[in-house]
């Protein structure tokens, strides 16, 4: 559908890339770590390889969680805009698929949260 | 009009002063006139069959109004002479105020814009005059809560710059884009969405839990707005249920597009309300009743009631209602938990319950507190009384739709992030839900545009890069005044004086872990 106007509705996306300076919109969800209460969304230059982006980036980000300190991001299970992703730490980001307003799912199984309740 | 009765009757009144000022234009087509009249779709045969319940004329308006004015200023300037911010139940009260202030008062005056502007848009005269009615009550209550919070902003923090925060603060972008979604939307849309679906469905939602909740903690001057608008309130309720009932009445053909209307913004209005959800459950120190009861009486029962009613014009209870219904379990913990983290950015304080308000909950929430959130409230009280006060130092990600962070979990499985994604003319766009995803894919250039307040500070529009910059200088809020934990804030402190309390600095505010 589209929308009913009284005279002709054109509109301009507000977040595409250009608007970004260079850098892209990252997000991050933590499956059953619901402490952090949403996906983070990171600023980060398209450039910048995975290694970078999880040792300077997702790890400061998921400090404060009891479980962090467990979590390898190499060994985890990922998924790319809900399909499955395998990581190259050494890849930048857009050359591996992660683009402007993607979003990256860490599966850490084992890991459940506080008490074990995804919190 | 030559008439040998001294005052005429009620019906007589609201004839001379409503149809008949009305006129069949001569020399310009109706169409010319009210040109925004035919394009949602909605058909309209005769402008005669709306009736105003209350035949409410200009006259008898004002005098009553003000009637009602004078008293409720005479018990303004009573409380403020009486120091009346001194017999609340507790400071933690007066954040509730702060979130209503620049939250829902701001929403008064736009709905003062949207009924001024529908009301020029309606052939029949009766519509007009109920619309500009209504548009003078809501700017009427914008000036009374105005008023009536303006004394607590002599004494607490928080209060002083809502009009300039409503339009940028993060969290405030929630309640400005339900309402920029309405006034942009066509008359009927407008009405739909405002005068049924708001005031009709949820409005009780609102006022109820702001209103009691100003009785049961000692707030008068609230309490007294809150009685003074009541009136109104009760009018628009019933105007709301006219006028769907009119246009359902008007042609079969209406069915559907209202229906429509009606499933997305029941939808927008129980995401909006998510925010008195967690003011109702965390941030009364005296608590009212739990969301959960109040959308149990206020949506599941009268709200059952009513579109029971409504089943005969073809009209089914919207789409998404047992998701809400699901929801009321979760929304209120979800929501202070994330205001909770991100208390850098806000201009109200947040704190951990007390051991007896985390009892309450259990209570109320047997099935769903103890097991999902407590353990996420007792590990941050934890690291409160180390001195290592919990602070998210990221930002979210926002639905596209209704701009509250993707916060919310899967209807049947609290413990997995409802998400939803799509991609649309080659970018992505994610949600948090299937009911503003829906909203989306029926009106993707509305929603394409929609000012993302983290996508701003990234974009470099909020006057700084990182969130303290952005707080202070961009959002007028004040660091270290307006935010951050309660325990030891300068509004604690200022209570603890009152009271003549001792400070207990032991579980302070302490910011160092705050961006």
């Amino acid at each position: 559908m589209s929308v009913k106007a009284i005279s002709d509705y054109i509109t301009q996306p507000k977040d595409t890339v250009a608007n970004f300076n260079g850098m892209q919109v990252v997000y991050v969800h933590w499956a059953k770590h619901l402490m952090y209460c949403s996906p983070f969304a990171f600023l980060v230059s398209p450039d910048m390889t995975l290694a970078g982006f999880f040792a300077e980036v997702l790890r400061p980000a998921i400090k404060d969680h009891p479980d962090s300190t467990r979590v390898d991001f190499m060994e985890a299970q990922w998924l790319l805009n809900g399909q499955g992703f395998s990581p190259t730490p050494e890849a930048a980001l857009l050359a591996q698929g992660i683009d402007h307003k993607s979003m990256l799912t860490l599966n850490t199984p084992g890991l459940n949260g506080i008490n074990g309740c995804a919190s | 009009m030559a008439t040998n009765k001294k005052k005429l009757s009620l019906k007589d009144k609201y004839q001379y002063l409503t149809r008949d000022m009305a006129w069949e234009p001569s020399y310009q087509s109706k169409k010319d006139i009210f040109p925004q009249e035919d394009f949602e779709g909605i058909k309209i045969t005769d402008w005669d069959k709306w009736e105003d319940p209350f035949r409410l004329t200009m006259d008898a308006y004002w005098k009553y109004q003000a009637e009602k004015e004078k008293k409720l200023y005479a018990i303004f300037d009573a409380f403020a002479q009486n120091n009346g911010h001194q017999n609340i139940s507790d400071a933690r009260y007066v954040n509730a105020l702060k979130l209503f202030l620049t939250g829902v008062s701001p929403l008064e005056y736009g709905a003062f814009q949207g009924y001024s502007r529908v009301g020029r848009q309606f052939s029949g005269a009766g519509a007009r005059t109920a619309c500009q009615m209504q548009a003078i009550d809501e700017l009427r209550h914008v000036q009374t809560q105005i008023h009536a919070m303006s004394h607590y902003n002599k004494h607490f923090n928080g209060l002083h710059d809502f009009a300039h925060m409503h339009d940028r603060v993060w969290f405030l972008s929630v309640p400005k884009s339900f309402f920029d979604d309405a006034r942009s939307a066509g008359p009927f849309e407008f009405l739909t969405a405002i005068s049924f679906s708001f005031e009709y469905v949820l409005t009780n939602l609102l006022f109820v839990p702001f209103m009691s909740g100003a009785a049961y903690n000692g707030d008068m001057a609230t309490v007294t707005f809150g009685f003074s608008a009541q009136s109104d309130e009760a009018r628009h309720m019933t105007l709301g249920l006219e006028v769907i009932k009119f246009m359902l009445e008007q042609h079969e053909d209406n069915v559907p597009i209202i229906q429509h209307w009606i499933d997305k913004w029941f939808w927008r209005g129980y995401r909006l309300l998510s925010l008195v959800s967690m003011m109702m459950d965390y941030m009364l120190p005296n608590k009212v009743m739990s969301w959960k009861d109040a959308w149990e009486v206020y949506y599941e029962q009268n709200g059952g009631a009513l579109f029971k009613d409504l089943e005969r014009y073809g009209i089914r209870p919207p789409k998404y209602q047992d998701e809400a219904n699901k929801g009321k379990e979760h929304i209120s913990h979800q929501l202070w938990a994330t205001f909770y983290q991100y208390s850098q950015a806000t201009n109200f304080h947040t704190w951990i319950p007390s051991e007896e308000e985390m009892n309450w909950l259990s209570e109320q929430y047997p099935d769903t507190f103890d097991q999902y959130y407590r353990p996420r409230f007792e590990h941050w009280q934890a690291l409160q009384e180390k001195g290592e006060r919990f602070y998210n130092n990221t930002l979210p990600q926002l639905c596209q739709v209704c701009q509250v962070p993707a916060l919310f979990t899967e209807p049947d499985d609290p413990t997995k992030l409802s998400h939803r994604s799509l991609e649309h003319e080659g970018e992505r766009y994610h949600f948090c839900s299937d009911g503003c995803c829906d909203i989306f894919k029926y009106e993707p250039e509305k929603y394409i545009q929609a000012w993302l307040p983290v996508h701003q500070i990234y974009q470099g529009n909020c006057e700084g890069a990182d969130v303290e910059t952005v707080v202070t200088k961009y959002y007028h809020i004040g660091a270290g005044q307006d935010n951050f934990e309660y325990l030891g804030s300068p509004d604690h402190k200022r209570w603890q004086a009152i009271k003549g309390q001792k400070p207990d600095e032991s579980q302070a505010a302490k910011p160092k872990n705050a961006a």
